[in-house]
């Protein structure tokens, strides 16, 4: 199969609208992706199953994931104008100088799905495609791939009962996994699970801080003995 | 012409000593069975307890496993999987119950008639095992319904079951006819109840456990 770099080439000379972009995977798998914008998402996704060379004519993945908004410390070199001494000769230049300083920044979150596609017909694959939505509340429409795999159909619902990704153009977008009355999505980082602790003998963690709630331990000389 | 009258009032008659295992078993080679009707019910009810066929999880794999031909639950009776909640004794939870089940577990427990007995098998049924923290999984099914015998076990191997049955059959072998501790079918006025069935709420099931059957543990501090 071709490299991704080529892959990209064809589908930015093919699309030069909405060209896809490459995101590498630095680690050793080297598995990279395709961050494809949603607007184009169907026919590009039409494209890559009936290009004859590539022939992805399977889905076999559809997964979530959830990036939180999140706030990164990044550090930026300025050159600042300082203004001459006040000792110094008259018609000295000010001085260039560069500073660096850390500034923070608030990267807003968004939900991704990832399909993974491979070719039977060509035995190869896969190709990584990547959608992102434009944030975690109202905007999180997203073009469905079920007419173009059909594979695709209950994993995609899987990713909207956990995730909250909307997929337009599903035939059937109902919850897979949990029920219908159900208002939450779980697999997102913010999910909050209800209260409902039972005691365990060895709780770590997040367990533990619950745990600390539910059994608060009795302050010291209030009478009650300690705990063991 | 009244006895009592005149005959003294006979002392109550010695109660019958009780007759030891190997005794009966002097008298069973002489061709004498003694036994009650107590015993007698428990004898034929233990040794055929039917399950329901019912499935959750891998537990379920070793459950067909048991009743098939290497471990063979036919040897205690227990090979009716019965595919009717109306005609099963045996519910065994074998598997992992997710909340969105638990619901028709608890509606197929109230299905089945008295006397009716629950095995939890394995470590989900028990406390929902190492899917407790879950967010779909719920933490036993013992918050919902009454459980005869919890069977450790991630799954329990085959023998474990056959254990547990063995265990189960002692139990009921062990149930007196009469008496409070009589099974509910056979206590006048006691209603086994029906359990109470959960509904789908917005972020959890409603209610999450069955308070009557069910409290979260309780914390006793000891110097």
């Amino acid at each position: 199969m071709e490299a991704i770099e080529q892959l990209h080439a064809r589908l930015s000379a093919r699309f030069p609208d909405a060209a896809p972009t490459v995101v590498l995977n630095p680690g050793p798998a080297a598995q990279h992706s395709l961050l494809v914008p949603a607007t184009q998402a169907r026919a590009i996704a039409e494209f890559l199953r009936d290009d004859p060379e590539l022939q992805l004519d399977t889905c076999s993945n559809v997964t979530g994931i959830d990036w939180p908004e999140r706030e990164v410390t990044e550090t930026v070199r300025r050159t600042v104008t300082e203004p001459p001494a006040a000792d110094a000769p008259p018609g000295t230049a000010p001085a260039a100088k560069v500073v660096e300083e850390k500034v923070r920044r608030v990267v807003p979150g968004h939900l991704e799905v990832v399909y993974h596609l491979y070719s039977v017909a060509r035995g190869h694959g896969p190709v990584i495609l990547r959608l992102r939505t434009g944030d975690r509340g109202e905007k999180v429409a997203l073009p469905s791939l079920t007419p173009v795999w059909r594979a695709c159909e209950f994993q995609e619902r899987e990713v909207f009962d956990l995730f909250g990704v909307v997929f337009t153009g599903h035939p059937d977008l109902r919850r897979l996994l949990m029920w219908d009355e159900f208002r939450n999505h779980p697999m997102r980082k913010d999910y909050v699970e209800p209260d409902d602790y039972e005691w365990e003998p060895t709780p770590h963690d997040r367990i533990l801080a619950q745990a600390r709630r539910h059994y608060p331990v009795p302050p010291t000389g209030s009478g009650e003995p300690a705990p063991r | 012409m009244n006895p009592a009258a005149q005959t003294p009032e006979p002392a109550p008659a010695p109660a019958a000593p009780a007759i030891s295992d190997a005794e009966r078993a002097e008298l069973r080679r002489q061709g004498i069975l003694l036994t009650s009707i107590e015993e007698l019910y428990n004898w034929g009810r233990s040794n055929s307890v039917w399950p329901l066929q019912f499935g959750l999880a891998c537990c379920a794999i070793e459950m067909i496993a048991a009743s098939m031909a290497r471990f063979d639950i036919a040897r205690f009776g227990s090979e009716v999987f019965r595919p009717s909640p109306r005609q099963a004794d045996l519910l065994i939870v074998s598997g992992t119950v997710t909340k969105k089940m638990a619901p028709q577990v608890v509606r197929l427990w109230n299905q089945m008639p008295e006397p009716k007995y629950c095995i939890a098998m394995g470590a989900c049924a028990i406390s929902g095992g190492p899917f407790k923290q879950g967010y779909n999984v719920l933490k036993g099914i013992d918050r919902y319904i009454p459980v005869d015998l919890y069977l450790p076990g991630c799954p329990p191997r085959p023998e474990a079951l056959l254990h547990g049955l063995m265990e189960l059959q002692a139990k009921i072998r062990a149930q007196p006819l009469t008496g409070p501790a009589a099974p509910a079918h056979l206590r006048p006025g006691a209603d086994g109840g029906e359990c109470v069935i959960p509904d789908f709420g917005p972020h959890d099931l409603e209610p999450p456990h069955d308070p009557a059957r069910w409290q979260p543990p309780r914390l006793i501090r000891t110097e």
